[in-house]
């Protein structure tokens, strides 16, 4: 193997560690505060590249009929309890996506405003998915909530096969600009991955350090009574941890979709590995996590070109040493809930 | 005037019922506490009374039917709990902050201000202020579960045990300190184990055993009671 060879396979790795990195922070962000596991992030994934990917071809992507029955179902519950204000989460927002989204189906809009309404969309999905399947819940155990998650992701893996069919799409790649860095071309399509996830990482860290909100919701990622003697109200926070989740999961998306090809059942695959790297930082660590991210993206795009069919098995066996390092360094996660 | 009021309170976790029908008021710039031994409910009571349980009964905060928790804090009732609940992996400074989060959402910008108060309450904290809570002493950590409490302006504070664990010098300090918050117009629900301490401070007392209240009145009274006398104050009265 010659250093060219060496370096695109590391550019290749790094590019898709990235979005494994994006996938594993909103797993910590969405577990950390709530308990749950959200497997069915990696099923967002898919739906995002599906949903921009039929809106390019001028079809009207079945997500948002799924969002406008979710959010009519919460408003009914809401106005039943007697919540008027809900009219504006679930009645006028979800009817200003539809119409924006039937009109750029419609006439065709550029892909970037496309772009934007699929992650509208699939973001609004994670906190109506909380709201329905975990909040009733309550506090419920860590087991009990991910047994959930397994069972909200095959409901989600069908509706994706409704609504999209089989077939595997890609979409058209954001730029074709290469860049030659003395031997090596760095490809347009990685450094824009790359500058998306420094940019989110960057946010996220500026609202969980810098605003008050942030600081609210690490206060329920730490500790449970005390943030809700604070006033921090833990349904909010639940669903604010599941929005930012599903708007990792759903730029992710997009930043795969132009690369590989992606299908109703792939995303979940793609969330498994985010969920390697998130499992590599104890589900605690963000640095760890992240590292974790590249190093499974790295090594999935090596053994890629070694050994191409047993890829998926040389990054799940990663799990095995880190989970016996992990059980010997600290004790069972649940213990800390 | 009549602070808080609860009436005929019954609270539990599950099916096991642990209080059975607590009654109890606390006046405005009055410290009332709840002595007890180990198991007759304290804590269950001022969870809720907070609204962090199920309960049946009537809870009432100046003159209006009480919450959950989330309601409590808003209308200025804010709850130290006996584990504390710090914000152990934030820092000194972070936890502050968090205690004014419920004033902040109701657009209260005087942050900076309420923590130079509190500074000026309990100096170490601000020399501390940088630190993880989690690496602080144990009497470290009630300040910042006082003062963080603090942040949050509260009309009424509901101290769980605030010496538990702590050295007698510092116990004093924190006492000391509840005597202020006090003089600064603050009403205060204080459940403890010191019962002696407690009623020397209070100005009225309730005794719960069994989950439910053997009995209450005054401090001066209560302090003469033979029974109070027997369970909770030892007999070095008399010696």
């Amino acid at each position: 193997m010659d250093n060219a060879i060496l370096l695109a396979l590391l550019q290749d790795g790094l590019t898709t560690g990235a979005i494994y990195l994006l996938l594993a922070v909103g797993l910590l962000i969405a577990f950390s505060v709530t308990r749950a596991i959200f497997i069915p992030q990696g099923d967002l994934v898919s739906f995002a590249a599906l949903t921009l990917a039929s809106m390019i071809g001028r079809h009207i992507p079945g997500t948002i009929w799924l969002l406008d029955s979710l959010c009519a179902a919460a408003l009914a519950l809401s106005l039943a309890r007697g919540r008027l204000n809900a009219v504006i989460p679930y009645g006028l927002a979800p009817a200003v996506l539809t119409i924006a989204t039937l009109a750029a189906t419609r006439y065709g809009a550029p892909t970037a405003v496309s772009a934007v309404l699929s992650l509208g969309i699939v973001t609004a999905l994670g906190p109506l998915l909380y709201r329905f399947a975990y909040e009733p819940l309550g506090e419920a155990s860590v087991l009990a909530l991910l047994i959930v998650s397994m069972a909200l992701h095959f409901v989600l893996i069908g509706i994706a096969l409704y609504c999209f069919g089989a077939e595997g799409v890609s979409t058209p790649a954001l730029t074709d600009a290469s860049f030659d860095i003395g031997s090596v071309t760095v490809s347009g399509q990685s450094l824009f991955v790359g500058l998306v996830c420094l940019a989110m990482v960057g946010a996220l860290r500026w609202f969980s350090v810098r605003t008050l909100y942030g600081k609210a919701l690490r206060a329920a990622a730490s500790d449970r009574l005390g943030a809700r003697l604070i006033g921090v109200d833990h349904v909010l926070s639940g669903r604010t941890a599941f929005a930012l989740a599903s708007f990792a999961a759903a730029v992710s998306g997009l930043l795969i979709a132009p690369i590989t090809p992606l299908s109703y059942d792939t995303g979940f695959e793609i969330g498994l590995k985010g969920f390697v790297a998130a499992v590599i930082g104890g589900l605690a660590s963000y640095p760890l996590a992240a590292a974790g991210a590249l190093i499974v993206g790295t090594i999935e795009s090596f053994s890629g070109f070694w050994a191409s069919e047993y890829r998926n098995i040389i990054v799940f066996s990663l799990l095995i040493p880190v989970l016996i390092w992990l059980s010997l360094t600290r004790g069972n996660p649940e213990d800390r809930a | 005037m009549t602070l808080l009021s609860v009436e005929n309170l019954s609270a539990g976790y599950g099916k096991a019922e642990v209080l059975h029908g607590v009654s109890l008021s606390v006046a405005e710039r009055q410290i009332v506490a709840i002595v007890g031994p180990n198991g007759a409910g304290k804590t269950t009571l001022m969870h809720a009374t907070m609204g962090l349980l199920p309960r049946t009964g009537l809870v009432s905060f100046m003159d209006r039917s009480a919450g959950d928790a989330g309601w409590m804090v808003r209308h200025g009732v804010v709850l130290v709990p006996e584990t504390r609940a710090l914000f152990t992996d934030m820092s000194v400074e972070e936890n502050l902050q968090l205690g004014a989060f419920a004033r902040y959402r109701q657009g209260a910008r005087d942050l900076p201000e309420s923590m130079a108060e509190v500074f000026e309450i309990f100096p170490r904290l601000a020399e501390r202020r940088r630190q993880s809570a989690g690496t602080l002493s144990g009497g470290e950590r009630q300040m910042l579960a006082l003062g963080r409490a603090l942040m949050g302006k509260p009309k009424l504070l509901l101290l769980d045990e605030p010496s538990l664990g702590l050295a007698p010098k510092i116990v004093a300090d924190i006492f000391r300190v509840i005597g202020t918050m006090r003089d600064r117009g603050i009403s205060i629900l204080l459940v403890e184990q010191n019962a002696r301490a407690a009623l020397q401070m209070a100005d009225y007392g309730y005794v719960l055993e069994m989950g439910r209240v053997a009995l209450h009145g005054s401090c001066a009274i209560l302090a003469e009671d033979d029974r109070v006398i027997e369970t909770y104050l030892g007999r070095k009265r008399h010696a």
